[in-house]
C-alpha cells in the first residue's frame, strides 16, 4: 500500500465512520439535539461558504464584497423585520385597520413582497424535487413540470371569462397540477416499467416542454394572443383568475395568497412523507428498494406515484405563478426560467424536509429579488453582474451542498496530525 | 481492416435483420420521393413505399429482430404521414425549404459543437462518471475561447485556453464525484450553473453592453477551402468550405473509436466504467482512469463550445449554448455511448435544428420551433426501448469505494 492509499482510506473512514462513536453513550434527547443541530449547521456552512466564496470572486473584479452584499440585502426586504416602529395596517380582504409594529406600505415592505412572491413557486418545485428525492429519484425535471403547469394555467384562466372567480381559480390550479403530474408521470411510468433512468428521461421532458412552449406562445402558436398577431406573448389571464392580493397593491404586484398555498404544501409535504401509509411506502423505497419489495410494497407503483406527485407540487408553482403575478408568458419567458433548478437547490439545501426547503426556498427567493434590476441600485452593483453572482452562488451552494464540509474539516485535521 | 472485410462477406442479404434495414431505407424513400428534385405530387407512390417499409418491419419483428423491425415500422409510418404532408404544400416552397446542398452542411455546421460535447461526454461516462455539465463545459468553452482569441488574435491560443478552462471545470467534477463521492447529477448540476454564472459574469464584466468585438471573425478558427471540388455539384457546396473545427471533429471521431475500442487504454476506460472492481484486482486504477477520463472530457466539450463562439458565430451572448450540451448528451444515450452511433445521432439532431431554421422562410416560424423538440423527444423513445433500449456503462453514476 502507498502513503496515498492510506489517505483515501482515513477518507472513507472519516466520512462514514467518525461521527459514530460520539453518538454512542449519550442520552436519547441530547442525541437527538445533536442529529437534528448537525443537519442544521451542515446547510448553513454551506450557505456561508458559497457566499464567502462569490464574494471572492466580486472582489477579485474590483468591487466591494460587503457593500455589494447590503446592497443585495435591502434589495431582498428582509430588513423591513428590523424597522419595528408604531403603525397601522390594513387586515388583508377587509377595510378595517389595526395597529400593527411594522410599515406595511413602506419600500421594504414591496421589496419583501416580490422576494415572497418568488419564494411561493421556489417552494413548490423544491418539493416537487424532494418528494421524487425521498422516494430515492432524481427529479431534475422540476423545470418542465412547472412550466407545463403553468402552460395549462395561462390555458384555463384566459378561456371561461365570465366563470366565478372561485370556481375558475380552483378549477385552473386543479387541472394544471393534474397535468404536471401526468407529465412528470411519463418519467415515473418509465423508470418502473423498463427501468429508463429519471434523471435522463426529465431532462428530456425538461427540454421538450421549453420548446413546446416557445411554440405554443411564439408567432402564430395556438395560445398566442390573437389581437396582437405581430408580439409573441400570450394572452392575459381574466380578472376572475388571478389570485386574489392580501399585501400591497394590485397594480404593483402585491404579494398573492400563492404564498399560501406553498406554505400549505409544505404542511401536506410533512404530513404525506412523515404520517401517511403513502409517504412511509415512499421512503422504504427510497430508503432501500429491495427490502421495501421484499416486505411487499410495490416499487413499481410507488416510483409513479412519487413523481406524479413531485410533478404536481412543482406545476402548481407554474399555476401560482402565472395567476399570482406572470398573468401571460411568451418564449423568452419561458426559455430564460430557472425556478425548477432554482427549486433543485433550495430542496438540496433544505435537506428534502419541509423546514429545511421552506427557508432554503426563501434564501433563494430573497437572493434572486435581492439581485435583480428591479431591486438593486446599479451604482453600487450593476444588476447584469448580480444575476450571474446569484446563479454562480447558487451553482457553490449546489456544489458545497452535496460534501459534508464538516467531515472534511475533520480529515484535514486528522491528515495533518498524522503526517 | 479484416474484420471489415470479414463482416461485409458474412453479410446475409436475406436475413431479417437485413429486411428490416431495406423497411427502413424504403421509409426514408417514401418521404423522399414528394421533395425535391423528384417532387412525386400523387399520394400513391410513397404510400406503397411505405406499405413495402412497415411489411418489412413487421417481417423482422417477426423474426425476432425488434429494434431494426420496429424502426423499419415507424420509418414506414413516418415516411407516409410526412410524404401526405409534403404533397400538401406547394412546389415553389418545398424548392425553398429543401435545398439538399444547403440542408447538408447546415446539419454539418449544427452537429459539430454536438459532436464534441457527446464525445466528451463518452470518454466521461465510459469511466464510469456520468456527465450532465457538457452543457456548462460547452458554455465555458465558448467564452473562454472568445476571450483568448480577443486577447492573442490567435485561434490556436483560444483552442488551448477553452481547453484549459473546460478541463478545469471537469476538474471539480472529478474530484466531487471520485474523492468525494458526491451524487454525479447533483454536481453536474452545480456546475452548469456554475459555468452560467461565472460566464456570464466575466462576460458582462469584462465586455458590458457592447458585446464581444467585431472584428473576431478576423482571429477566429479558419474555414478550410477546397477548391477543386467547389464546381462539383452537390459535394461542392457541402464538403468545399467546411470550418476547421468541422474536419478536426472527423478526426477525433475516428481517433476515438481507436482508442476506445481498439487499444489497451480504451479496454481499461472501459473495463472501469463497466466493473471497477475487477480492473482494480488485475491492477487498474480506477481513480487514475477517471480522473483522466472526465478530465479530458472536460477539455473536449471546451472545443465543441470553443467552435461555436469563434468559429461559427463569432460572438459570444450569455447562455448562448442554450441546451446544445444537453443535446449533445441526448445524442450520447442516442447512439448507445457507442463512437459512430453517437456520430450518427448527432447528424439527425443537426439536421432537425438545420430543418427548424429553413422551414421559417416558407411556413411561418411555428412549426420550425417543434422541430427543436425532436432530438429530446427521439432521445425518450430511445431510452424507453421502444425501440431497441439504450442501456450505459453498468457503474455511471457509481463512486468506486476502494478496499
Amino acid at each position: 500500500m502507498t502513503d496515498q492509499n492510506h489517505g483515501d482510506e482515513l477518507l472513507s473512514e472519516d466520512f462514514e465512520e467518525a461521527p459514530r462513536p460520539s453518538d454512542e453513550g449519550m442520552p436519547g434527547v441530547r442525541m437527538t439535539f445533536f442529529r437534528q443541530a448537525r443537519g442544521f449547521v451542515g446547510p448553513l456552512l454551506t450557505t456561508v461558504v458559497a457566499f464567502f466564496v462569490g464574494g471572492l470572486v466580486v472582489l477579485v473584479t474590483g468591487h466591494n464584497p460587503l457593500k455589494v452584499y447590503k446592497a443585495i440585502f435591502e434589495g431582498t426586504g428582509l430588513n423591513w423585520f428590523f424597522q419595528i416602529g408604531s403603525h397601522s395596517a390594513r387586515i388583508p380582504f377587509a377595510t378595517t385597520h389595526m395597529w400593527f409594529p411594522w410599515d406595511t406600505s413602506s419600500i421594504a415592505a414591496q421589496n419583501l413582497q416580490q422576494t415572497l412572491l418568488l419564494t411561493a413557486p421556489i417552494i413548490l418545485t423544491g418539493l416537487g424535487v424532494a418528494f421524487a428525492f425521498r422516494c430515492g429519484l432524481f427529479n431534475i425535471g422540476g423545470e418542465g413540470q412547472y412550466l407545463v403547469g403553468s402552460y395549462f394555467a395561462i390555458w384555463l384562466g384566459t378561456s371561461f371569462v365570465h366563470m366565478n372567480p372561485f370556481f375558475h381559480v380552483t378549477l385552473t390550479i386543479v387541472i394544471a397540477t393534474l397535468a404536471g403530474a401526468a407529465y412528470a408521470g411519463i418519467a415515473g411510468i418509465l423508470k418502473a416499467t423498463v427501468g429508463a433512468h429519471e434523471v435522463i428521461s426529465t431532462i428530456m421532458l425538461n427540454w421538450i416542454a421549453i420548446w413546446v412552449g416557445s411554440y405554443l406562445f411564439g408567432a402564430g402558436g395556438p395560445l398566442q394572443n390573437k389581437l396582437q398577431p405581430d408580439i409573441p406573448i400570450s394572452g392575459d389571464v381574466a380578472d376572475g383568475a388571478k389570485l386574489p392580493v392580501f399585501w400591497g397593491l394590485k397594480l404593483l404586484q402585491g404579494l398573492s395568497i400563492g404564498i399560501f398555498i406553498a406554505i400549505a404544501m409544505l404542511v401536506v409535504y410533512w404530513i404525506i412523507i412523515n404520517r401517511t401509509t403513502l409517504g412511509f411506502a415512499v421512503r422504504a423505497v427510497g430508503f432501500n428498494p429491495e427490502a421495501a419489495r421484499a416486505s411487499g410494497i410495490s416499487v413499481a407503483r410507488n416510483y409513479f406515484v412519487a413523481m406524479a406527485i413531485a410533478g404536481g407540487f412543482a406545476a402548481l408553482g407554474g399555476a401560482v405563478d402565472v395567476l399570482g403575478w406572470e398573468f401571460r408568458l411568451g418564449p423568452g419567458d419561458i426559455q430564460n426560467s430557472s425556478i425548477g433548478f432554482i427549486g433543485l437547490a433550495a430542496a438540496l439545501l433544505g435537506r428534502n424536509t419541509a423546514v429545511g426547503v421552506g427557508f432554503a426556498s426563501l434564501l433563494f427567493g430573497a437572493l434572486i429579488n435581492g439581485t435583480s434590476g428591479r431591486q438593486l441600485d446599479p451604482s453600487i452593483f450593476a444588476p447584469e453582474l448580480a444575476g450571474n453572482l446569484a446563479t454562480i452562488i447558487q451553482g457553490l451552494v449546489i456544489l458545497f451542498v452535496g460534501i459534508n464540509l464538516g467531515g472534511i474539516l475533520v480529515w484535514w485535521r486528522k491528515r495533518r496530525a498524522s503526517s | 481492416m479484416t474484420a471489415v472485410t470479414a463482416r461485409l462477406g458474412g453479410f446475409q442479404w436475406t436475413s431479417p435483420r437485413a429486411v428490416g434495414a431495406y423497411g427502413i431505407g424504403l421509409g426514408v424513400l417514401a418521404f423522399w420521393l414528394t421533395l425535391p428534385p423528384l417532387h412525386t405530387r400523387t399520394t400513391a407512390l410513397p404510400v406503397v413505399v411505405g406499405i413495402l417499409a412497415i411489411a418489412c418491419g413487421i417481417f423482422a419483428l417477426a423474426r425476432e429482430e425488434r429494434r431494426v423491425g420496429g424502426g423499419a415500422i415507424a420509418a414506414g409510418v413516418l415516411g407516409i404521414g410526412l410524404a401526405l404532408v409534403a404533397v400538401q404544400s406547394s412546389v415553389p416552397h418545398l424548392n425553398q425549404v429543401v435545398v439538399w446542398s444547403a440542408l447538408f452542411s447546415a446539419t454539418l455546421v449544427y452537429s459539430t459543437p454536438l459532436l464534441y460535447a457527446a464525445i466528451g461526454g463518452l470518454y466521461c461516462e465510459r469511466s464510469g462518471v456520468v456527465n450532465v455539465a457538457l452543457e456548462g463545459m460547452l458554455l465555458t468553452g465558448a467564452y473562454f475561447g472568445i476571450w483568448a482569441d480577443d486577447f492573442s488574435h490567435s485561434w490556436v491560443v483560444a483552442l488551448l485556453v477553452a481547453m484549459l478552462a473546460g478541463a478545469a471545470l471537469a476538474t471539480i467534477h472529478a474530484v466531487w464525484s471520485i474523492h468525494f463521492k458526491v451524487d454525479q447529477i447533483i454536481t453536474g448540476t452545480a456546475l452548469n450553473f456554475l459555468a452560467l454564472g461565472i460566464t456570464g459574469y466575466l462576460f458582462i464584466d469584462h465586455y458590458g453592453d457592447a458585446g464581444t468585438p467585431g472584428n473576431i471573425a478576423d482571429y477566429g478558427i479558419p474555414d478550410i477551402h477546397i477548391n477543386f471540388i467547389k464546381s462539383w455539384p452537390f459535394i461542392g457546396p457541402i464538403f468545399g468550405q467546411l470550418n476547421l473545427m468541422i474536419w478536426l471533429s472527423f478526426l477525433l471521431l475516428v481517433g476515438t473509436w481507436v482508442f476506445v475500442f481498439r487499444t489497451p487504454f480504451g479496454l481499461r476506460l472501459r473495463s472501469v466504467g463497466e466493473h471497477p472492481r475487477a480492473a482494480d484486482t488485475v491492477g487498474i486504477s480506477v481513480y487514475k482512469t477517471r480522473y483522466i477520463a472526465v478530465i479530458s472530457s472536460g477539455a473536449i466539450a471546451a472545443l465543441g463550445g470553443a467552435y461555436l463562439s469563434t468559429g461559427f458565430v463569432h460572438s459570444f451572448n450569455q447562455n448562448m449554448t442554450a441546451g446544445t450540451g444537453f443535446i449533445g448528451l441526448a445524442a450520447l444515450i442516442f447512439g448507445k455511448w457507442r463512437p459512430f452511433a453517437t456520430w450518427f445521432a448527432t447528424l439527425l439532431f443537426g439536421f432537425s435544428s438545420a430543418l427548424a431554421d429553413r422551414l421559417p422562410i416558407a411556413y411561418g416560424s411555428e412549426w420550425g420551433t417543434l422541430f427543436q423538440a425532436l432530438p429530446y423527444v427521439l432521445t425518450l423513445v430511445a431510452v424507453a426501448g421502444v425501440i431497441g433500449r439504450s442501456i450505459g456503462p453498468a457503474a455511471a453514476g457509481r463512486p468506486y469505494e476502494r478496499q
